[in-house]
């Protein structure tokens, strides 16, 4: 994304509370009706950030441009956006209607029309007729509704939710997600959603920034950021990855291979190589990459292990396989593909650990 | 490891006979609510039912020269209807307490709203501060406010050095003001402490909530919190009313003759008058009154709330 099309440009910011720094020279651009998401541990800045575009934080310098305008002097009140509170702040005073129109009463709307618009939005939201149902009434999931359509009515430049998910249970959370990716796309407004749930983020967003201590670390599409990490940060933040110190070598101009402990000699791409002839370097291989075995099968790369533990998980199988040269185990997750499989033979048992050069990471040495 | 298990459950101690009382209190949620209420039960019982109705019965009796004729007869009450000193002394009380009540509420909400906001660390030692000057008696703030209010007072003679009055100020002591005055600070304590409560419990993300949704520090002053404060708010309000309403000492320090309230009357009636049944009928009256006043305040603030929702 180039800075002219951006949306949302937040250019080199940074916030100190006291000595504390909480954002350390974030820069990234948003593009219009992005579904955005910023990820990360707790502490890690996502929610000050979100907090900064929303107006309740100021920054301690650097720029937050919405629609092409500085915010920098704008109070909340002021500013084209609005939130999802992760506690929902639903107003406990007020029935479900008033909480919906509650921030048209600037509009200065007609009665009838103002009724209208939050009709329309209980429908959007899948809960007509709640109008006059009082706040204290709703369970977690209507609450979250309501706060959404207590936010979507104002039609805002740009939807911010703070962890809005995280206080509902698995399954309401899982529908929850399909919903509100369709809304997004339905109503067609940016949204900047803040989340620790790495599959959460990959299930909605566009992109995904991953931040860590104040920092950006990647900003990338969930395929990008699973299959392509920059760090190791990043690639063990966003599922499970098994790691393997390696060197580089180049066999002259026409062939490449990384010589890993463990694996033996894997080869890759020339172009893929950035690094000199000899120059240490990491290889990252995903659980599900890995296939196993009993006999060595065909053409493909692989070698000796030894079953360590096994959990049968239903749909997938997840072990560990030990080999020769490595003292970690090599975590291996086996998709269970028929009736009788991940009954598997128990510990110790001798098994083939094999995998294909396409799907290796090359990272920097740490 | 069976063994062990087999072991252990030989060596519990067999089971201790429950007596039929425990067994009781067991099953029974109301039983225990009431032992637990029981010390408090019996005093209110021997130490406010009982004399109320001897004020009651006494209310019907009358005055017969320096003793009380027994007759039941409600002679008093007619009285108190139809002589229109009583209804003005009782207009006059429920003015004065009224005015402090609302003087009070509105000075000490800003307080209150000030620590529950503003102050993040020793919230606590702030609200001892708050009411530190009521840890001295009562009867001594009076005394300090006729120092500070009267013809010699701070106020006067601070003023006057200044060269801006040439008299003393007669309105300020002996007057309903002197009393609204000092019954509004001798009071400001019951007032501060559940407004803060109720000011305190408000989820500061609701405030950010109408923040974002486009209210400005006014609108949402009057749309979030003064709404969701409003339990402490009638809470402060009943808490002054109503003792202040039937006060006598402060009338009687610093009311004069134009700041006399019912309870001064009612005082005089066990004393210097003695005449006690109308005494105790007074007493009667006024405490119907207010809680007439108390039920028809609660009604309108509940409409009130109903409205805004």
């Amino acid at each position: 994304m180039t800075s002219s099309d951006a949306f949302i440009s937040i250019r080199n910011v940074n916030k100190f509370f006291g000595g504390f720094q909480a954002i350390d020279d974030v820069s990234m651009d948003i593009g219009k009706g992005e579904f955005f998401s910023l990820l990360g541990a707790s502490g890690c800045g996502k929610t000050t950030l979100l907090r900064m575009l929303a107006g309740f934080e100021s920054t301690s310098s650097g720029e937050i441009l919405i629609d092409g305008q500085p915010t920098a002097d704008v109070p909340p009140h002021h500013r084209p956006v609005n939130m999802v509170f992760q506690s929902y702040a639903i107003f406990p005073h007020l029935n479900v209607r008033d909480n919906i129109a509650y921030g048209l009463r600037k509009q200065r709307l007609p009665k009838a029309k103002r009724q209208e618009m939050v009709e329309e939005m209980l429908d959007l939201i899948k809960l007509p007729g709640y109008g006059t149902r009082k706040a204290n009434e709703l369970s977690g999931g209507q609450r979250q509704r309501i706060a959404l359509a207590r936010a979507l009515i104002l039609r805002p430049k740009v939807l911010l939710l703070d962890e809005p998910l995280g206080a509902l249970d698995k399954q309401l959370r899982e529908q929850m997600q399909l919903e509100l990716r369709a809304l997004q796309r339905q109503v067609g407004i940016t949204f900047v959603f803040v989340t620790h749930d790495q599959e959460e983020a990959l299930t909605l967003s566009d992109r995904i920034a991953v931040m860590s201590g104040g920092k950006v670390l990647q900003v990338d599409t969930p395929h990008g950021l699973y299959e392509a990490p920059r760090t190791r940060e990043v690639a063990s933040f966003i599922g499970n990855m098994n790691f393997f110190p390696a060197t580089v070598r180049r066999n002259g101009a026409s062939a490449g291979a990384v010589e890993t402990e463990g694996l033996g000699t894997i080869p890759v791409p020339l172009d893929i190589l950035t690094k000199p002839d000899g120059a240490p370097v990491q290889v990252a291989l995903r659980p599900e990459k890995f296939a196993l075995s009993d006999t060595r099968p065909d053409g493909a790369l692989a070698v000796q292990a030894r079953l360590s533990t096994s959990a049968y998980l239903g749909e997938r199988s997840h072990h560990y396989v030990t080999i020769d040269g490595r003292e970690e185990p090599v975590a291996v997750s086996t998709p269970n593909l028929h009736r009788l499989a991940g009954d598997d033979a128990g510990t110790g048992a001798p098994v083939w650990l094999s995998w294909t050069p396409e799907s290796i990471v090359i990272l920097d040495a740490e | 490891m069976t063994e062990t298990s087999v072991q252990t459950s030989a060596a519990e101690p067999a089971a201790k006979p429950v007596s039929r009382l425990e067994r009781l209190l067991y099953r029974s949620e109301a039983l225990r609510g009431y032992l637990l209420m029981s010390p408090t039960l019996l005093i209110m019982t021997i130490g406010i039912i009982v004399p109320f109705l001897i004020l009651v019965t006494m209310s019907l009796w009358t005055r017969d020269g320096f003793s009380f004729d027994a007759t039941l007869t409600i002679a008093n009450y007619l009285r108190v209807w139809n002589e229109p000193i009583f209804g003005a002394l009782l207009r006059r009380s429920f003015w004065i307490s009224g005015v402090a009540t609302v003087a009070t509420v509105v000075l000490c909400y800003p307080m209150a709203y000030y620590v529950a906001f503003h102050v993040h660390r020793n919230k606590m030692m702030w609200i001892i501060l708050m009411t530190l000057p009521f840890w001295t008696s009562y009867l001594l703030r009076v005394f300090a406010w006729k120092v500070i209010l009267g013809y010699e007072g701070v106020i006067n003679s601070g003023l006057q050095g200044l060269g801006m009055i040439e008299e003393p100020l007669s309105f300020l002591l002996y007057s309903k003001s002197a009393v609204i005055i000092t019954l509004a600070h001798a009071w400001a304590a019951f007032a501060i402490l559940p407004l803060y409560v109720s000011l305190e419990k408000i989820d500061k993300s609701l405030l950010e909530a109408a923040t974002d949704l486009g209210d400005g520090p006014v609108a949402r002053f009057w749309r979030i919190t003064f709404p969701l404060s409003m339990p402490g708010i009638i809470a402060a309000s009943f808490l002054i009313f109503i003792p202040t309403t039937g006060d006598y000492i402060t009338p009687a320090l610093l009311g004069g003759p134009d700041g006399a309230m019912i309870g001064n009357f009612i005082q005089l009636q066990f004393g210097a008058v003695n005449n006690w049944p109308m005494g105790a009928t007074l007493s009667i009256v006024l405490m119907l009154w207010i809680a007439a006043i108390a039920l028809v305040f609660l009604f309108i603030t509940r409409q009130a709330e109903r409205r805004v929702s």
